[in-house]
């Protein structure tokens, strides 16, 4: 059997791998400003638990977070018994909901640097104007900060590409799903491993470029 | 209860011992995945176009695919490639596999970590080195080495965390690690919360630890910058 005949199934499951990877990025990204935000604020009751969130994160093995995820809220009554139990038994939420949750605390890092790197003189030109602070943090804060933290955040992207084959072990069928369910089938190790490879390969070569050209088109005014 | 409160005890000490068998891992990843680096970088900066090609090629393959994936090439890949070249069934063991995986892993990271803390060491050192008469070896092991692993040794820390933290798919598998102790007590108590949350306790416990000790030897490493 050649190897053709396996790529509409692959297909399928690098449909999965997009869908986890554009959802969790979405959903992290949006849990990242918020707590960037909130470790900007000088109040301690909302900085501390934020850092203390961002330390367990980090400091933890993805696989765990999923697994504790998915196989682990399942103990709790309450939690089975609640309404919330008709997302939280989906492996596809609890892997979104993990990858999210991870990569928000790496982006929350990158961005708190970003939003702390914008030059004084501009904070300062904003409060001369008489902005109120959510205006500047909106029109010149925020646009600053995402310009300074894309180069990080691309490497962020390809992280959580290549993550989202941890998915596989909660019975999702992504592309290393599929993959791993093709070789129990065929014994074909090796080629059916390298395929998957060169695809995720090919993703990751090509996130880089789009980032690369938006990098380019956002920074275009500094190259003057 | 009591039986229950017994039974649990065991497996956390179940979970103490994979904590062992983790830390055992990344300490012998370590070494391979440092040399791995050290002779990925070597390469890539050598003159011989192959290998220079070879160098990037595997480094930048390694770095864009999933861990899991390098890590089930290596061993279920591995066992069927000496199956084939032995013409039988070999023994491949888990543990090996995993250690080779992560090396593998960490060397074409800290290829690109000790790429950039060469650049970092001056020119001139090595051309004064020339200037004496030291040779190759010379002016690489007593010159640029002692000088760019000052610069390489952020990066490396960072690695070394994340080395510590992949060394959770190794459970996949089948070696009885940290993570896999946790999957196996959760399966049988059926109380995977509090497993799976002690595990992550005590990944945190060696991970702050480490970055502890990180900063110290980091800071022992930059002394001679504060006279």
């Amino acid at each position: 059997m050649s190897l053709y005949s396996y790529l509409p199934q692959l297909a399928n499951g690098l449909g999965l791998t997009l869908i986890l990877t554009i959802s969790a990025l979405i959903l992290g990204a949006f849990l990242a400003c918020l707590m960037a935000l909130g470790l900007l604020s000088n109040r301690a009751y909302i900085k501390r638990p934020i850092d203390i969130w961002v330390f367990f994160i980090r400091g933890t093995p993805v696989l765990v977070q999923i697994f504790l995820i998915y196989f682990g809220l399942g103990q709790f009554d309450w939690i089975r018994l609640s309404p919330l139990w008709v997302v939280l038994q989906s492996p596809f939420a609890c892997a979104v909901i993990a990858l999210a949750i991870n990569t928000s605390a790496y982006t929350t890092v990158l961005l708190k640097g970003a939003i702390q790197s914008v030059p004084e003189g501009e904070i300062m030109a904003c409060k001369a104007l008489g902005m109120s602070s959510p205006l500047m943090m909106r029109r010149i804060v925020f646009p600053r900060a995402l310009r300074i933290a894309l180069p990080a955040y691309t490497n962020e992207v390809i992280i959580i590409l290549k993550t989202t084959s941890l998915a596989s072990t909660i019975t999702l069928l992504d592309l290393m799903g599929i993959t791993n369910q093709m070789i129990a089938n065929t014994y074909q190790t090796i080629p059916l491993l390298c395929l998957a490879g060169a695809v995720y390969l090919v993703f990751n070569a090509s996130i880089i470029y789009v980032f690369r050209r938006i990098e380019k088109s956002t920074n275009d005014y500094l190259s003057v | 209860m009591i039986a229950i409160n017994t039974q649990n005890y065991g497996f956390f000490l179940q979970l103490g011992h994979g904590a062992w068998v983790t830390l055992t891992l990344a300490f012998c990843a370590l070494p391979i995945g440092l040399s791995l680096g050290l002779l990925g970088m070597l390469a890539e900066n050598s003159r011989v176009r192959l290998l220079r090609w070879m160098s990037i090629t595997l480094t930048s393959s390694i770095r864009g695919v999933p861990e899991l994936l390098v890590i089930f090439l290596i061993y279920f890949g591995g066992t069927t490639l000496l199956a084939t070249l032995a013409g039988k069934y070999v023994d491949f063991s888990a543990f090996t596999a995993g250690i080779i995986a992560l090396g593998l892993l960490f060397g074409s990271y800290a290829s690109q970590v000790f790429r950039g803390a060469f650049l970092a060491v001056p020119i001139g050192q090595t051309e004064s080195g020339i200037a004496l008469g030291f040779n190759h070896f010379q002016i690489f092991f007593h010159i640029q080495l002692p000088q760019a692993w000052r610069h390489a040794l952020p990066g490396l820390g960072n690695l070394w965390l994340v080395l510590l933290k992949d060394t959770a798919l190794v459970s996949l598998i089948g070696v009885a690690d940290l993570m896999n102790r946790a999957q196996t007590a959760a399966s049988t108590t059926h109380k995977a919360f509090t497993f799976y949350l002690t595990a992550s306790a005590l990944y945190l416990l060696i991970t702050s630890v480490s970055q502890i000790i990180l900063n110290k030897i980091n800071h022992h490493a930059n002394q001679y910058l504060k006279s």
